[in-house]
């Protein structure tokens, strides 16, 4: 053999020693027929934790999680067929909101693929439209090289999930083939590009410093390009308001006096009045997306628009940009302020425009009603806010629950609020609570949940229990799918059409069976301090069953169609029943 | 608009269907698509000729380049190019009389006759996909076209600047 200073490894042993030479901590997976190989050189292994979910989909999620909690790569191990396609909502919801992940997948044996052979499935083929890239490994000595580029793939340029499709027979124990993992990582046909063309920051910063009516606008871009001090670094060298998508909140802290909310379809009243209003829109690592921008022909008519994106293909595909600027949100804002500093002019007086953003702040589009004898969900939030210090990280599911937990939690930092935005998945919140809590074993976390989400994934309820994860669950009971049963009510004429959850269990109860504490608050005074009671156990999975109004609808809401700030601002007479 | 796209990629099993998947999955038209490995056998060509306004193309053109395993895409038709196009058609003839109109056309085609029996030619035809298309019409005019099977475009830059890694 000539490669005799590198160690003879099987297939199944590179896999875990890539693994462990990537640096990876937390493995979340399942074992199955074609990784069993794969499972047996893990049970040796003492640097990569292996975490048994109890269904493929939540290994996806945690490992997701633990990503958009660190910045680092998620990573999966699942068996081939059935495990495989199991793991696809997850890849799904982590393309969609760019998010690094690898998922290692078993396949039937080389020789007998085509052949409808037991346990197959195409992975490769069904993942292909939602992963960023994928491999399909023939030999056994490509194992590290293959794994060490879905890392890099991962977690450069536009971040996203990476499957790495391993066949039986090539991780087979009994053959050996030399390790070689490589160290650099060079790929002709990939170089993401990372600063701003030069030319395009110069329009920028001439649009910026003579804006009158400015709004700066920023996505998950930022956070997943850790730009958040450069972010608040600008916005207050140029007195600029900062509004955030669902994706981007934490990206500037949420308690900033220039923070004017989320923006969208249940944004602020300021922040999507801004919008409208503004003469420039500076619009960083965001994409336009439908659930912002609402009727794309009625959008922000007087705005010069600069996007700046990684990613080309985000760049004038539903709002046209006038300068549009490729490269990462940390090094464009970066190259901007040094822009700003260099030159002599000064930026506007935003005075009048903070004075007229002032008054839109006034009509407090977040105010809501309380009342004695039953909690609104609106409470729930503030009352986890108080109880945590507002340091929490928040993990939530899909629903109304979703948007009380963006709109009346103010996140400091980002990475503290995690939730599926783009593919809005149900199901996410707890499998991505578990990953978080993993990665910061002494923070607060909260998984804030509906009763709908939570039945979607609770069966890892018996998997916190395995390892200690004791995160806690804050779900939201209004006995229904809450969000469903707003669109009923407001706009088909209240037909609430299967959206209401007859025959709940007793989740108290239930949480007790898997060997956790269960807490129940029904009455609005107990609420603060059943919260606390439940956060005081540290240790302890605690969840927390809160039963609300079943009425209640999230607003502001944006009218269908409209422009981006034509909102109904709260409940109108007759429509929450 | 008719767009002629040159896409230079790794040439490794999946990066055809990535490609594919991607005109398919946006509703993208595809007219005709060829593919095949370079002087450097690592790396294959796919022309694609499809369909589309500027801004439509210019995200097809973006979403193909974001591919992993896709080192450069140019669209031909922004600038002078070549394009080619090669035609095998069956074409049966009756009698004397469309035997020698087949031939006729084929000359004036350049076309070459490559398989002859008593009452079937076939014809191969190089050209741009105009040419090619006029030439079917008049064969279908003139005798009875049995099958016909097309290459789909090829094309390349005109003068020095070249599609290279
Ligand atoms: C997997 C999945 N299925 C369906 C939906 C559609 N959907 C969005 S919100 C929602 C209701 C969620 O109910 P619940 O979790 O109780 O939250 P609530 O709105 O009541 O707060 C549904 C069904 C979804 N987002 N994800
Ligand atoms: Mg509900």
């Amino acid at each position: 053999m000539e490669n005799n200073d590198k160690p003879m490894l099987s297939g199944a042993q590179m896999v875990v020693k890539s693994l462990e030479d990537l640096g990876v901590k937390y493995l979340f997976g399942y074992p199955g027929g074609a990784v069993l190989d794969i499972y047996d050189a893990l049970f040796e292994n003492e640097k990569v934790e292996h975490i048994l979910v109890r269904h493929e989909q939540a290994a996806v999620h945690a490992a997701d999680g633990y990503a958009r909690a660190t910045g680092d790569v998620g990573s999966v191990l699942v068996t081939s067929g059935p495990g495989a396609t199991n793991t696809i909502t997850g890849i799904a919801t982590a393309y969609m909101d760019s998010i690094p992940l690898v998922v290692l997948s078993g396949q039937v044996p080389t020789t007998v693929i085509g052949e409808d052979a037991f346990q197959e499935t195409d992975m490769v083929g069904c993942s292909r439209p939602i992963v960023k890239h994928s491999f399909l490994v023939k030999k056994a000595e490509d194992i590290p090289g293959a794994i060490a580029k879905a890392y890099y793939i991962a977690k450069t340029g536009r971040p996203g999930p990476v499957v790495v499709d391993l066949p039986k027979d090539i991780v087979n124990p009994l053959i050996k083939a030399p390790y070689d993992l490589p160290e650099e990582i060079n790929i002709r046909s990939y170089k993401p590009s990372s600063k701003g063309h030069p030319r395009q920051i110069k329009k920028a910063v001439e649009l910026l410093l003579n804006a009158k009516q400015p709004v700066i606008y920023t996505g998950g871009g930022i956070i997943a390009s850790e730009a958040s001090k450069e972010l608040t670094k600008l916005a207050e060298t140029l007195n600029m308001p900062v509004t955030n998508t669902l994706m981007g909140l934490g990206g500037i802290s949420g308690t900033h006096p220039q923070f004017i909310g989320m923006l969208g379809m249940h944004g602020t009243y300021e922040a999507n009045k801004s919008m409208h209003s503004a003469d420039v829109i500076f619009a960083v690592g965001a994409r336009f997306d439908d659930r912002v921008t609402n009727n794309v022909a009625k959008f922000c008519p007087n705005a010069t628009i600069v996007h700046v994106d990684v990613d080309p293909t985000s760049i004038s595909k539903t709002i046209q940009a006038h300068v549009p600027v490729v490269g990462e949100a940390k090094k464009v804002i970066k190259q901007i302020l040094e822009h700003i500093d260099s030159t002599d002019s000064k930026p506007s007086d935003l005075s009048a425009w903070w004075q007229q953003i002032n008054e839109w702040r006034n009509v407090k589009s977040l105010a809501y009603e309380t009342f004695d004898d039953k909690i609104v969900p609106q409470q729930v939030i503030e009352s986890l806010y108080k109880v945590t210090n507002g340091d929490a990280y928040v993990t939530s599911d899909v629903g109304q629950h979703q948007m009380f937990a963006a709109l009346y939690y103010p996140y400091k930092k980002p990475r503290q609020w995690i939730n599926s935005g783009g593919l809005g998945t149900m199901g996410f919140g707890f499998p991505a609570a578990m990953g978080v809590k993993l990665a910061f074993p002494d923070a607060d976390v909260a998984c804030v949940t509906g009763d709908g989400s939570i039945q979607m994934n609770i069966q890892e309820l018996a998997t916190c229990l395995q390892y200690n994860i004791p995160v806690k669950i804050v779900n939201i009971n209004n006995s229904s799918l809450g969000m469903v049963k707003q669109w009923q009510s407001m706009f088909y004429n209240g037909r609430h059409s299967h959206s209401y959850m007859d025959s709940l269990p007793d989740f108290v109860k239930l949480t007790e069976a898997y060997g956790h504490v269960g807490m129940r608050v029904t009455d609005p005074a107990e609420l603060d301090k059943v919260m606390a009671e439940a956060f005081a156990l540290k240790d302890r999975l605690v969840f927390i069953d809160i039963i609300v109004d079943q009425n209640s609808h999230v607003y502001p809401m944006q009218i269908k169609g409209g422009k981006i700030d034509d909102m109904v601002l709260a409940n109108k007479e007759g429509e929450s029943n | 608009m008719r767009r002629i796209l040159s896409i230079l990629l790794e040439n490794e099993p999946g990066a055809l269907s990535r490609i594919v998947g991607l005109f398919s999955q946006r509703g993208y038209n595809i007219d005709s698509l060829t593919v095949a490995h370079t002087d450097d056998e690592t790396l294959s060509r796919i022309t694609i000729s499809t369909r589309g306004d500027q801004r439509v193309l210019e995200q097809i053109t973006k979403q193909v380049n974001k591919l992993v395993d896709v080192l450069k895409v140019r669209e031909l038709t922004e600038r002078p190019h070549i394009e080619r196009e090669i035609v095998l058609v069956k074409i049966f003839a009756e009698n004397n009389e469309q035997r020698e109109e087949v031939k006729r056309s084929a000359d004036i085609f350049r076309g070459q006759i490559v398989d002859v029996t008593a009452r079937v030619y076939t014809v191969q035809l190089l050209g741009t996909s105009e040419k090619v298309e006029a030439f079917i019409d008049v064969m279908r005019e003139n005798a009875t076209i049995l099958e016909t099977v097309r290459s789909g475009t090829v094309g390349i830059g005109r003068g020095e600047k070249s599609l290279t890694p």
